[in-house]
């Protein structure tokens, strides 16, 4: 096992990096969670809102996709 | 770098370099590994984007778009007509109904005043018939009581006859001549009483 | 139907895992290469004008473009065919999302979002196709797309609003104390926007087929066991699929937000 300690740093920080994806995939849980407790709540309000849900959906994901690039950028192009 | 994979197993590990750096070496790439962060490529992707969105959008506002809404207008249209006509059909519908029921009604009251009027005519007739009949009875009734007088009155004639000869008769044979007008009054006022 | 091809499918992947077994197992796996820009004829540098592979997907997704919306409408059929259809619910899916989200005056930017979005679909699918190349996997590609609603939305907030434009920035609805702390944020804010929105759909994309590629290296080394990874693909496949739409669908809803903004920029 030899290698240099900047590239164990790489890897370590990418595994560290890939953690935002797990609070991110928290995150859309939690959105679609409440949306769906919403939605059993008033049926007739949730057919008018999935667009919301999704843009919600959506900007709770965008941060654990950036970890995601962030662990991508340690790993290949550092 | 990307000469590795996380690899523990160390009997791989080597194949596993050697694969990579085939790979770094076919892509020539400036940064090894992601193809994405590769900026030599940038202008070319960007320009050839460019062209197709400029294609599509030429392609979707001159052709597709405008064809797509001249369908769903015409479909809008036509279901609309078809709406109208319906509501027209069922309008239709409605008044012929309307109608119908008013030519029930109406054939029903005709009814109802023909039954009136052929009753009233029937009861009409009957009275008439009846009133007939009755003044034919009572026509009878008279002449057969007429008749009957007759018959009566014929009866105490001959009984008057009867009586007078027999009183005549009985006279005679009694040794005495009765006179004929003495004998008339006397019978006459027996009959009589 | 459905049934015999899952038994073929089986039978290829039981046949592959016997016979394929590669030549020496071990972990090889490149989740990247499949990222790769090459020339379509030759090796040389790839110049600004050079065909790519990028240019044969693109002009397929154009391609498969013109076959829907303009060759599959073509009878302009009021009873329509499957086709038209299709193109049909697109446009109207499309129109309905500028219509609700940006607003009624929103609609002359229609064509413009509606290219967007099919440009994006079509990249999508056409990418989730084995050996096939995602265009839209690339940041090159969605920074620009958002670079594109980022300048547009700007441009029309401006032209449409003058410096009324800036009340984006001014919340008008918190307290006093907090609006230039809020001012600064949502500057802030905005201007991740073009990021974000391009990052998103590029990472997502990507992330979905490097984790493809990345099952096919553990399939590759697995030798007899190549069918839990190869499950595992097909798993991971149809969140591509899902992956594919709801991004181009989320890509397309978050330009009609912003262009709501350039167009109504009151709080």
């Amino acid at each position: 096992m030899e290698g240099n300690i900047a590239e164990m740093g790489q890897f370590i920080g990418a595994g560290l990096a890939a953690i935002g994806s797990g609070a991110a995939a928290i995150g859309v849980g939690h959105v679609a969670g409440n949306f769906l407790a919403g939605a059993l709540r008033n049926p007739s309000a949730a057919a008018a809102q999935t667009a919301t849900l999704f843009i919600g959906i959506a900007f709770a994901e965008a941060l654990g996709i950036f970890s995601f690039l962030v662990a991508l950028l340690l790993m290949f192009a550092v | 770098m990307a000469n590795d994979t996380h690899s523990a197993d160390t009997e791989t590990a080597h194949g596993a370099v050697d694969a990579a750096h085939g790979a770094a070496g076919h892509a020539e790439a400036a940064s090894a590994g992601m193809p994405q962060l590769e900026f030599a490529t940038f202008p070319n992707q960007i320009f050839w984007l460019m062209v197709t969105l400029v294609v599509i959008y030429l392609v979707l506002s001159r052709v597709a778009l405008p064809r797509i809404a001249a369908v769903l207008a015409e479909r809008q249209g036509t279901i609309a007509n078809d709406l109208a006509q319906a509501e027209e059909l069922k309008q239709k519908a409605v008044a012929a109904e309307e109608a119908y029921n008013q030519a029930l009604a109406d054939a029903r009251t005709e009814a109802h005043r023909i039954v009136a009027e052929t009753k009233a005519e029937i009861q009409a007739d009957l009275d008439a018939e009846i009133a007939k009949a009755d003044a034919e009875i009572a026509a009878k009734a008279a002449e057969s009581e007429k008749a009957i007088a007759e018959i009566r009155a014929s009866a105490v004639e001959s009984v008057h006859e009867v009586a007078k000869s027999t009183a005549a008769e009985i006279v005679g044979s009694l040794g005495m001549s009765g006179d004929a007008k003495a004998i008339e009054a006397a019978v006459a006022e027996r009959v009589k009483g | 139907m459905g049934k015999i091809a899952l038994i073929l499918a089986l039978v290829i992947v039981a046949a592959a895992t016997l016979f394929l077994q590669p030549e020496h197992a071990g972990l090889a796996i490149h989740p990247m290469d499949q990222f790769e820009i090459s020339p379509l004829f030759g090796h040389g540098d790839i110049s600004w004008y050079t065909p790519t592979n990028v240019t044969a997907w693109m002009a397929i997704a154009v391609l498969c473009i013109i076959l829907l919306l303009v060759v599959g409408t073509r009878r302009r059929a009021i009873i329509p065919t499957r086709t038209q259809s299709i193109a049909e619910s697109a446009y109207g899916f499309v129109y309905k999302m500028v219509e609700d989200v940006a607003g009624k005056d929103a609609v002359g930017f229609f064509p413009y979002i509606m290219t967007l979005f099919m440009f994006i679909v079509f990249a999508n699918f056409l990418g989730l196709l084995p050996f096939s190349f995602t265009t839209t996997s690339h940041i090159a590609v969605t920074a620009i797309l958002a670079m594109l609603v980022f300048l547009t939305v700007t441009i029309v907030g401006f032209v449409k609003n003058g410096t009324a434009f800036l009340g984006l920035f001014w919340v008008s609805s918190a307290p006093l104390a907090l609006r230039p702390v809020l001012a600064i944020i949502e500057l802030i804010s905005y201007f991740v926007r073009p990021v974000s929105h391009s990052i998103r759909l590029a990472g997502n994309v990507m992330a979905g087929h490097a984790v493809i590629k990345v099952f096919a290296g553990f399939a590759g080394a697995l030798g007899m066991f190549a069918f839990l990874p190869i499950f595992a693909i097909t798993a991971v496949y149809a969140l591509e699929v899902l992956v594919a739409f709801i991004q181009a669908y989320v890509f397309t809803i978050l330009t009609c937000v912003y262009l709501k903004d350039a167009l109504h920029p009151s709080h």
